[in-house]
């Protein structure tokens, strides 16, 4: 039977690829979603994690259950083999993370010990709070010198040899000890990565248990270290998000405009260029090559970052770094690092835009490099804003193709400003969020975050799993591309509630005038959704643990080593985390139970997998409930009015 | 129906509410000078919100302009129709500010129209207004919440449909032991004038206080509120989250919106909800049901007049007990205060015009049948009216207990319950006690049927309900001819006689077990009284018999009894039991204190003490102030000053809250050279305690003593003081340096 050639419409739910996706089709330009059908059907020792090539003995293939080949040449099992795969998932994932937080680090070092910097120091207050958070004293310090401190202190976390993270700390005491008991309380940041790699050499550790506990030693090294250091530390370099507005898609560029994608995940080039698309000279140039000025667009998890602090529009997730340039409208993609496609200088090539790569890690061979030094920041902003516009001028007349698809959405929530919304500046807390859980207005709160995967229609996973949970009544905190999914498809919009949501949720989004599907940010900022689930702990009235509150976590559309890492540390947290697409120990059954089923006992929280999207959503659903029936508030309760006795008792 | 509706209001009415103050602010200055002086009258809070929420004192005109920075600060801009930012954060934060705004308006309007408010507890007939609570108001009302003859308050916006509606739910209100704030009109009218023009006796005394006509006089309510958490609870000015969760828990108050809801209503409701007051609507505006910030609801509409009180109480989560007294009219702590005068008066008893009486007395179990009430001699309507046209009797109130647990040390102290639970009946007014006794019966109780019997039958109700544990019959005879009440008369003054001798008699040092006292702890939690013989209560309501009795009632209540244990000094009253007993008590904030001195390590006080001795160190003394004196005293403070330093619950050397009784208790200040220290005191309390001090002036040996004791008269400087001290010779004086 001859293969169906997949449409547009089968490969993304959202038009603005659709339309795009059609216009590379016509000029026969090669996107991922040809290559997958290229490479379709994978290997299937590799999906179901049954491939091992840590040695040149190999590479071994396991085939469970038949003699002879059920065992590698080194006589590794399944099991093995897979854990092992596994936790160089995470260590890849965690590793991407910390370099991320290490390199805000070394920022606000610089900036605390220079004059000169084009940083600054923006959220003071957040500071003074780290400060806190790491122990170091505030007194009536300078502000620069507590910073210092804060990024020296930040920077020995990496090398940090013996004892616990600092972060460790922030988590409820009894998360505390679970970890503690099960000695994966992180020494240090990078430590534990090398371990991962040290491990799963060949000829280490073979106990599939043994190695998951590493893995889950190196996860929480990300979500209470690198990645917590990283949106710690830059909050106070760019300020603390606040709720505001922008706009998603491809539609946001425009016919007169200098459009830029800034495309990758750190947001140290992107603030720059964020002010040197404000700067005068800069202007002028834009403006002697014809256009009106410059708009900037992100594209992953960079898109997120300038989102939240500046407002700046999304051009598009993850499987649209391809489809903007095809536009013909996008002058130039600058891309720092994780999740840029090495095939962007061959699209690029076909339109009109440049590829600019800028961060030393990170280099293509068909892209100009202009490699972005943190002390000449701005000079190298500008320096690429120039050109980017000098590509304005050779836009090919007749060919730009701006989708004209965009969606309003609402974001920049942090754990500060939830805080702040549910009740202003005297009476801030998380109490109405408990108090609503506890009632059932809010049956929980999901965190569906992740990646785009070609192998499933894009955003549709996202999108249907995120609409049956609010649906029921659960309100969902977002990031990374799932967050672009969600604000694509109008669910970033305080309007959504009604439209979507439950009756008890979308009475609560309207009490606070809030969207259902809460953006807190790029992927490292899902330790912003570790420290809410955190405070909510310690608001009380939901149990004394992470692994008590009715949450669960959910990566529908993954596809990075990231995810895993995260999911990791989610699941080591306490919380349950469900993964769409595909898993990849679902050969090794051993592994997986250990996965699915052990590590319930150990942490409280498990992984699981579902690809269907409404099976998917149903089973977070089924976990909320089992939450909130441990916790006695699956029955609604009685009102309890006080007499004058009851006020006595309060102490 | 949206809650953004009621953001869009609140905020647009919280702009206007900041246009407005800051308008009048510059008005002011250009008036008046940035420097003239702004305030609400007889207050140590200052605009008490502004103090409370930001720590920041206004004494000045000029002090108002940071606080409209900060209001500018915290306004948010409109709620955007479309695609707006999560708005409940910032309607509470322009709530706030419409509350820092009504202030500045409502001192300013103080400057501009001195006489628009009343400064006292009652209305007059050409003004209903009474403005802002000053301190002593706020104390003496404060104690109620505090003891929990008052749950709560309703502050009323707007007005009824008719006066009956209005005269019936302030009815109801009072019922339920609530006091009601009204401010601000609907159609025209104001409830307090509908509670005016139906006949309602208005004002402090009967828990229906008009504050203003205009909505911003709500912040008197909101600042009553905020001064309570600092007076009572010990909460520094400016830690505004303690002081608005304190609210939340503690004072269980609402607002009823009776009319029409205008967006200053809604910016002025906003600012109460910070608090945990909810608002209950008559009207059908949108409603807010998620529960977080108030205890439960925060805005709930559309309820009819009948079911309002209920709704509120429900909503708020207050549970009000209403004992059911067997009487014809209303009965409750509400009409404690109410008046009945001149032609409102259908009989008198006692006041010096009849003889009149209460003893409390024990008799054998057999010789009395529980709840047996009769009157000896003529009923009410029976009494005859006189030449002048007056009824005017004789009454004795006799109460029989009987009970295997009854002592006759309970006797005073059920007997002590008879002025108040008199006072509850709405229409009757009771004054004094024992052999000074006075009752007035007014009309409109007759009018419902009252009758003597009816006062047995409270009596018997009441005393059960409250002391049921102590006794288990009781009986009520009243005597109302003149030969019984005669002979009454001289049983009960020979009982009297015998019960102080014995009172009297009690010493601290022969006494073993003190009783804590932490009835306040409702309201004053970090403060924890101890009760000896000899140092009664500071609030003056109870001594140590009060606390044995109340623990033999509720052996888990508030008093609870206190070992003395080992005497580590005599002289300064410092009792190894009670140490460690405060320490646990305190959570180690106060690990010793002395019962007997001022100087030393003095008791910790909760702010609702009687009077504040503080010392006087260039005469050589002590001064004392009752907390009804509004004046200056030596020591630079007025009592409101004094009150706002040192209540909740520290210990502050120089300084002592005590009760007016403990002045002439031999222990008084024993540790600092004792009653001869007392060098001056307001003529008031002077007066009051005349007798007592003379008789404790003869037994220091000095007849003559409370005519050394200085007063306003005097002088209200120490340095005049202790000139006409040296003048007259008082002892202090001459005595060892106080500072020792």
């Amino acid at each position: 039977m001859a293969k169906q050639e997949k449409t547009p419409q089968d490969r993304s739910i959202d038009q603005a690829t659709i339309q795009t996706l059609e216009i590379a089709q016509a000029n026969k330009v090669m996107t991922c979603f040809d290559r997958l059908d290229s490479q379709e059907p994978g290997c299937k020792f590799g999906t179901q994690g049954l491939c091992c090539k840590n040695c040149a003995m190999g590479p071994c293939r396991i085939i469970v259950g038949k003699e002879g080949k059920d065992r590698g040449v080194c006589g590794a099992t399944a099991d093995t083999i897979s854990a092992r795969n596994f936790i160089r998932m995470i260590a890849g994932g965690a590793s991407a993370h910390s370099d991320h937080g290490r390199n805000v680090a070394e920022t606000l070092l610089k900036v605390a010990t220079s004059d000169k910097s084009d940083y600054q120091i923006k959220d003071e207050q957040k500071a003074i709070k780290v400060a806190m958070d790491l122990g170091i004293e505030v007194g009536d310090r300078d502000i620069k010198d507590i910073c210092k401190e804060i990024a020296e202190v930040s920077l020995a976390q990496f090398g940090q040899q013996h004892g616990e993270l600092k972060y460790i700390a922030k988590a409820p005491i009894k998360r505390q000890e679970i970890w503690r008991n099960l000695g994966v309380v992180p020494r240090g940041i990078d430590r534990e990565t090398v371990e991962i790699m040290h491990r799963t050499h060949m000829g280490v550790d073979h106990d599939p248990e043994h190695l998951l506990l590493q893995g889950a030693r190196c996860a929480l090294s990300d979500g209470w270290g690198g990645s917590m250091i990283g949106t710690e530390l830059q909050d106070i370099l760019f300020g603390t998000p606040e709720p505001l507005t922008s706009q998603v898609n491809l539609g946001i560029m425009k016919d007169d405009t200098v459009n830029i994608s800034v495309h990758g995940h750190e947001p140290l080039l992107s603030e720059m260029l964020v002010a040197a698309s404000l700067d005068p000279e800069v202007l002028a140039y834009v403006k002697s090559k014809g256009a009106t000025g410059v708009q900037l667009g992100g594209i992953c998890c960079t898109a997120n970052e300038i989102l939240m602090r500046h407002g700046v529009p999304i051009m598009g997730n993850f499987l649209q770094q391809e489809l903007a340039l095809a536009t013909n409208a996008c002058d130039a993609m600058i891309v720092d690092v994780q999740c840029i496609f090495p095939s962007l200088p061959s699209v690029a090539a076909c339109f009109h835009g440049s590829i600019f790569t800028t961060a030393h890690i990170a280099k293509m061979p068909e892209a100009e490099h202009i490699e972005f030094d943190t002390d000449n920041a701005l000079e190298t902003a500008k320096k690429l804003i120039m050109r980017a516009a000098d590509n304005f001028p050779k836009r090919p007349k007749g060919k730009v193709n701006i989708p004209q698809v965009t969606e309003e959405f609402v974001a920049g929530f942090s754990h500060e400003t939830i805080n702040y919304m549910l009740g202003g500046s005297f009476r801030a807390s998380y109490r109405p969020l408990n108090d609503n859980i506890i009632n059932g207005k809010i049956r929980g709160v999901a965190g569906v975050v992740g990646c785009n995967n070609p192998k499933v229609q894009h955003d549709n996973v996202h999108v249907t799993v995120i609409k049956e949970l609010i649906k029921n009544d659960v309100l969902v905190l977002t990031t990374g591309c799932g967050a672009i999914a969600a604000a694509k498809a109008g669910l970033l919009k305080p309007e959504a509630a009604a439209e979507f949501a439950g009756p008890g949720l979308a009475e609560v989004c309207e009490t606070v005038g809030i969207p259902p599907v809460i953006h807190m940010g790029s992927c490292v900022d899902n330790s912003r959704i570790l420290i809410a689930a955190t405070a909510m702990v310690k608001e009380g009235g939901l149990g004394d643990d992470l692994s008590d509150l009715p949450a669960c976590g959910s990566a529908p559309e993954w596809m990075s080593e990231k995810a895993i890492s995260i999911g990791q540390y989610f699941v080591s947290s306490g919380v349950y985390t469900i993964f769409g697409v595909t898993f990849p120990t679902l050969g090794a059954e051993g592994t997986t139970k250990e996965l699915f089923e052990h590590m319930e006992e150990q942490y409280g929280g498990k992984w699981d997998f579902e690809a269907d999207p409404i099976k998917h959503a149903q089973k977070m659903i089924e976990h909320i409930d089992k939450k909130r029936k441990a916790l006695g508030i699956d029955k609604a309760r009685e009102r309890v009015l006080a007499d004058m006795d009851a006020r006595r008792e309060i102490s | 129906m949206s809650v953004k509706i009621i953001a869009s209001a609140a905020i647009r009415g919280a702009h206007k509410f900041v246009d407005k103050a800051e308008e009048q602010m510059k008005q002011a200055i250009d008036k008046f000078g940035a420097e003239h002086e702004v305030g609400f009258p007889n207050t140590a809070y200052y605009l008490p919100i502004i103090f409370g929420m930001l720590g920041h004192k206004v004494e000045k005109l000029k002090d108002m302009e940071p606080v409209i920075k900060r209001c500018r600060l915290l306004l948010p801009p409109p709620v955007k129709e479309k695609l707006h930012l999560p708005y409940l954060g910032q309607v509470l934060d322009a709530g706030m500010s419409t509350l820092f705004a009504q202030e500045v308006i409502e001192s300013i309007r103080y400057l501009n129209e001195p006489n628009f408010y009343l400064q006292s507890e009652d209305v007059t007939d050409d003004n209903i207004w009474l403005g802002a609570a000053d301190d002593v108001i706020m104390r003496k009302r404060g104690v109620e919440f505090v003891d929990g003859t008052a749950p709560g308050f309703a502050a009323i916006v707007g007005s009824a449909p008719t006066k009956e509606i209005a005269a019936e739910m302030a009815l109801e209100l009072q019922k339920k032991n609530l006091y009601v704030f009204m401010a601000s009109e609907h159609n025209g009218t104001c409830f307090s004038k509908q509670l005016v023009e139906a006949g309602v006796q208005i004002g402090w005394n009967t828990r229906l206080v008009s504050f203003s006509p205009d909505v911003s006089g709500a912040i008197f309510a909101v600042g009553f509120a905020t001064r309570a958490a600092m007076s009572f609870g010990g909460i520094e000015p400016g830690d505004y989250r303690k002081i608005l969760i304190y609210n939340k828990d503690r004072v269980f108050a609402f607002v009823l919106a009776m009319g029409d809801v205008s967006d200053e209503w809604y910016a002025t409701a906003a600012g109460c909800i910070n608090y945990g007051f909810p608002t209950i609507a008559d009207t059908p505006i949108p409603e807010i049901l998620p529960t977080g910030v108030c205890t439960y609801e925060h805005v709930v509409s559309n309820i009819p007049h009948n079911e309002m009180i209920a709704k509120a109480t429900e909503v708020r989560g207050l549970k009000v007990t209403v004992a059911e007294v067997p009487v014809p009219v209303s009965y409750g702590p509400a009409f404690e205060g109410e008046r009945v005068r001149g032609a409102d008066i259908y009989l008198e008893c006692g006041g010096g015009r009849t003889d009149m009486c209460e003893w409390v007395h024990t008799v054998d179990m057999n010789e009395i049948n529980d709840g047996d009430v009769s009157v000896n001699g003529p009923e009410m309507t029976e009494v005859a009216v006189n030449e002048k046209g007056k009824r005017l009797g004789p009454l004795a109130i006799e109460v029989k207990v009987a009970g295997r647990k009854m002592e006759s040390d309970y006797e005073p102290i059920l007997e002590r319950q008879i002025h108040h639970l008199i006072n509850y009946a709405q229409g009757i007014m009771h004054i004094g006690q024992r052999d000074i006794a006075w009752l007035r019966v007014g009309n409109s109780a007759i009018e419902k049927g009252f009758k003597f019997a009816d006062i047995g039958r409270l009596l018997h109700a009441k005393l059960h309900q409250d002391f049921g544990a102590v006794f288990d019959k009781c009986a009520v005879i009243l005597h109302t001819n003149q030969d019984a009440v005669t002979e009454i008369l001289a049983k009960a003054r020979e009982a009297y006689k015998t019960r102080d001798e014995r009172v009297g008699g009690m010493k601290d040092e022969t006494t073993d077990m003190f009783y804590s006292c932490t009835l306040c702890q409702s309201f004053a939690p970090s403060h924890v009284c101890v009760i000896s013989p000899e140092r009664t209560g500071l609030c003056g309501s109870y001594n140590w018999l009060d606390c044995k009795a109340s623990y033999e009632i509720n052996p888990t209540g508030p008093n609870q009894p206190v070992e003395k244990g080992e005497v580590l000094d005599q002289v300064l009253g410092n009792f190894k039991g009670v140490n460690e007993f405060i320490t646990k008590a305190s959570r180690g904030n106060i690990t010793s204190y002395n019962f007997y001195s001022l100087m030393q390590e003095p008791m910790t006080t909760c702010g609702c003490c009687e009077c504040i001795a503080a010392v006087l160190p260039m005469c050589n003394g002590i001064m004392t102030v009752n907390r009804e004196y509004k004046g200056e005293t030596p020591c630079g403070m007025k009592f409101t000053t004094l009150a706002g330093t040192m209540g909740g619950g520290i210990s502050s050397p120089g300084f002592v809250g005590h009760s007016k009784y403990n002045i002439t208790q031999r222990k008084f200040i024993a540790g600092d050279g004792g009653f001869q220290r007392l060098v001056w005191m307001p003529k008031m309390l002077k007066e009051e305690l005349y007798d007592r001090l003379k008789v404790r002036g003869e037994e220091i040996g000095i007849p003559n003593f409370v005519d050394l004791i200085a007063d306003e008269t005097v002088g209200t400087d120490e340095e005049t003081v202790l000139n006409w001290l040296t003048e007259k010779g008082h002892p202090a004086v001459t005595m060892d340096s106080i500072i020792g």
